[in-house]
């Protein structure tokens, strides 16, 4: 704890720029990062980032005061670290005894979900932008709790419309051992349901084999039975996915967790000015933009977009101002984004990638929805039994 | 001797063709690093000229001797010798240059440095930098009042028109418009300003003395979802009855009565559509369409797109030659 609090006190010196203009308007956004512990992965070519999403917090805040100067506003952003077996409870009085009324939560599930079901006061809004977790938007949902990272549910939308478009309608469904596997699987058959795909045939991988030494005899192995248009997999830590293609029973394309995977952002992504964030983004983190850094980076900016509008550094003003329909942002994916009320969920085009061309962005074309073509992707209003109000 | 006049004609012939060229279309193709020259007459692509690496806004000089090319991806705004057909020399310009403009002056040539939130000043004269202005996040559209009293840019992330003092380079105030304004065309008056945003939907129309949004244009066009309503490019008519913006992903170009402001038509043209520079003849509006990788010709007499011209990759600027 000790430990944590230098490191927050450092950060924000370093981050903060306060002290030199102290005629503007102050915003802090306070941003609670906990590290998580990945499992040991077979296909472990890429390192996480230690500083993903936080360094998107830090780019919003650049953009936010670059705006800020012209209305006399200035936003700084206090980090706090914790380590991945720090207790839930810690995290919470963490966010409990601060008086920042606005917190970004980079949180693995466990721990955002203590804080979620706490009392921390009214007057703060808090932004998840690290669990993908669906209950968080339809059992678990509460005022002031905005996500800006999609959930698994929408991840799993965006990746069959394309299937779907493409008639790609059969699949057979590889699912890993591990509780995210299962989510993401359980997400792809809610889709499947959704939209008219088929499961034809599922299959667990048990994790017992070295997919490196072994992929060439175990893998068509385990893809024979059924035909099938399309293998989906699901392995959210990228253990075996990698591993599939081009070792199927049958010549099929993989889809899901790799080979095409949906995802808030990939560096794939070039158009509506793309290339210009990611570039800034560089600069500053020496890394390309994921997922998570683009989540940080609308939350923070969302608080900058609705300071702007009001010319006003009031925390409840802004606050009403991001939940009310008058809320509207621009950030590279080609669609205003805002968030929906029921759940809090950002509204947002969904990137389908590989991982080095982008193919699409949902929702496809023709894939209608009475208000919002974007709320085609994800928990629709009447699915969602939490109330927000 | 049969050989000497086959010769002779020939060079007449050549002569004759020469006279015949009319204007000459510059179109900058982002993806291919590449100018696309059009013959404005036979409206086919004659030549395809290499130039820096992803060649953005392009301009003529006022004496349109040279052609002005950013190239965002070197770092340079390239000179372009249009007698010579070749790139004579660089501009210092500032990292990323995306989009610029000429003050009337054919002196000061303003450019949008997107990656550093910054508008560079540069005095072609004395080929230096003579002023550089802080502005919002990502400033792209620029324009200048033909009085040349005032430039204007626009920052698409931090959503706003910045209002410069020409003269002083100075920063006078700032204009909040709808979200990511792309572009700015001055009325020949100075008195009005147009903006396109380009995730709002809208056009602001701008008071340039009172710098407020006095008027926003909708677009609507069926069967086409309001979100793909993406306005970029504006082009204002020299006989000031028209405005023709240009709507990206929804592949039209809409014109609009400049008393009224009501959108009158939406023509269909080519995918993606960016930019849009009038013939000098005046009958038609030629367009850039980004992912079609085409330029679409429009007779401004019927507002018909008539033709299509096949140019390079991302067709993004363009410039006519007279």
């Amino acid at each position: 704890m000790y430990r944590t609090l230098l490191l927050s006190f450092l950060l924000s010196t370093i981050w903060g720029v306060h002290a030199q203009v102290p005629a503007a308007d102050e915003i802090s956004i306070l941003y609670i990062k906990q590290l998580i512990d990945r499992p040991p992965v077979l296909a472990n070519l890429d390192a996480v980032p230690e500083d993903e999403g936080t360094a998107g917090a830090r780019l919003a805040i650049q953009d936010n005061n670059a705006t800020g100067r012209f209305l006399k506003q200035q936003f700084t952003v206090q980090e706090v670290l914790f380590n991945a077996s720090e207790s839930a409870d810690t995290i919470l009085k963490a966010v409990q005894e601060s008086k920042h009324h606005f917190v970004i939560l980079n949180l693995p599930a466990l721990s955002l979900e203590s804080v979620i079901k706490a009392d921390v006061g009214n007057d703060k809004l808090l932004f998840n932008v690290g669990s993908a977790d669906d209950r968080f938007r339809i059992e678990l949902c509460r005022n002031n709790l905005l996500h800006s990272v999609p959930s698994r549910a929408m991840l799993g939308d965006a990746l069959t419309q394309y299937l779907i478009k493409k008639r790609w309608i059969d699949w057979m469904l590889v699912q890993g051992p591990l509780e995210g596997d299962k989510k993401f699987a359980d997400a792809m058959r809610r889709s499947a349901a959704k939209f008219g795909a088929k499961i034809l045939t599922e299959k667990i991988w048990d994790g017992g084999r070295d997919a490196r030494r072994s992929a060439q005899s175990e893998v068509p192995l385990l893809t024979q039975g059924k035909d099938y248009d399309v293998l989906i997999v699901a392995d959210e830590w990228g253990d075996f996915g990698d591993y599939l293609m081009y070792r199927t029973w049958t010549p099929r394309p993989v889809a899901g967790t790799q080979s095409l995977f949906p995802t808030g952002w990939y560096w794939t992504a070039e158009q509506w000015g793309a290339t210009q964030l990611q570039t800034r983004f560089y600069k500053l983190a020496k890394r390309r933009l994921g997922d998570k850094d683009f989540a940080a980076w609308v939350a923070v900016r969302s608080i900058g977009e609705a300071a702007t509008r009001l010319n006003s550094t009031e925390s409840k003003k802004i606050i009403d101002y991001i939940q009310s329909p008058k809320f509207e942002l621009a950030a590279y994916k080609g669609r205003k984004l805002s968030y929906r009320p029921w759940s809090g969920q950002l509204r947002q085009p969904i990137v389908v990638t590989t991982p080095k061309s982008l193919v699409t962005n949902s929702p496809q074309e023709g894939f209608l929805h009475q208000r919002n073509e974007l709320d085609t992707l994800g928990f629709d209003e009447p699915e969602v039994h939490c109330k927000r109000n | 001797m049969i050989r000497r006049l086959s010769a002779a004609i020939a060079l007449l012939i050549l002569g004759v063709l020469q006279v015949v060229y009319g204007a000459t279309a510059y179109v900058s193709n982002e993806k291919d690093d590449t100018l696309s020259v059009i013959d404005t007459d036979r409206m086919v692509v004659i030549k395809t000229i290499q130039v820096g690496q992803r060649p953005r806004g392009i301009l003529l000089s006022q004496d349109m001797t040279m052609l002005y090319i950013c190239a965002s991806d070197d770092d340079a705004v390239q000179i372009f010798d249009i007698k010579q057909e070749k790139i004579v020399g660089e501009l210092p310009s500032g990292a990323d240059p995306e989009q610029f403009v000429l003050h009337p002056d054919n002196r000061h040539l303003f450019i949008a440095n997107e990656d550093d939130n910054l508008v560079t000043v540069v005095d072609i004269g004395k080929d230096d930098v003579v002023a550089q202005i802080d502005v919002g996040v990502e400033p792209e559209g620029l324009a200048i009042s033909p009085d040349g009293k005032l430039a204007v840019n626009t920052s698409e992330t931090t959503n706003m028109v910045h209002w410069i003092d020409a003269k002083n380079f100075s920063l006078i105030d700032n204009t909040l418009v709808d979200q990511r304004p792309r572009h700015a065309e001055f009325e020949s008056d100075s008195k009005t300003l147009w903006v396109s945003s380009e995730i709002g939907g809208t056009v602001s129309i701008i008071d340039s003395d009172s710098k407020l949004v006095t008027r926003t244009i909708n677009f609507s066009i069926k069967g086409v979802h309001r979100d793909r309503i993406q306005p970029v490019g504006i082009k204002l008519d020299q006989q000031g009855k028209y405005a023709y913006v240009a709507l990206g992903p929804a592949n039209h170009i809409a014109v609009i009565d400049r008393k009224t402001y009501a959108v009158i038509k939406y023509i269909l043209v080519g995918r993606r559509v960016w930019h849009m520079a009038f013939t000098p003849d005046n009958k038609y509006l030629m367009t850039t369409n980004g992912v079609s990788g085409d330029v679409t010709v429009i007779d401004l007499a019927e507002h018909k797109a008539i033709k299509s011209i096949k140019v390079g990759r991302y067709p993004w600027g363009i410039a006519i030659h007279p």
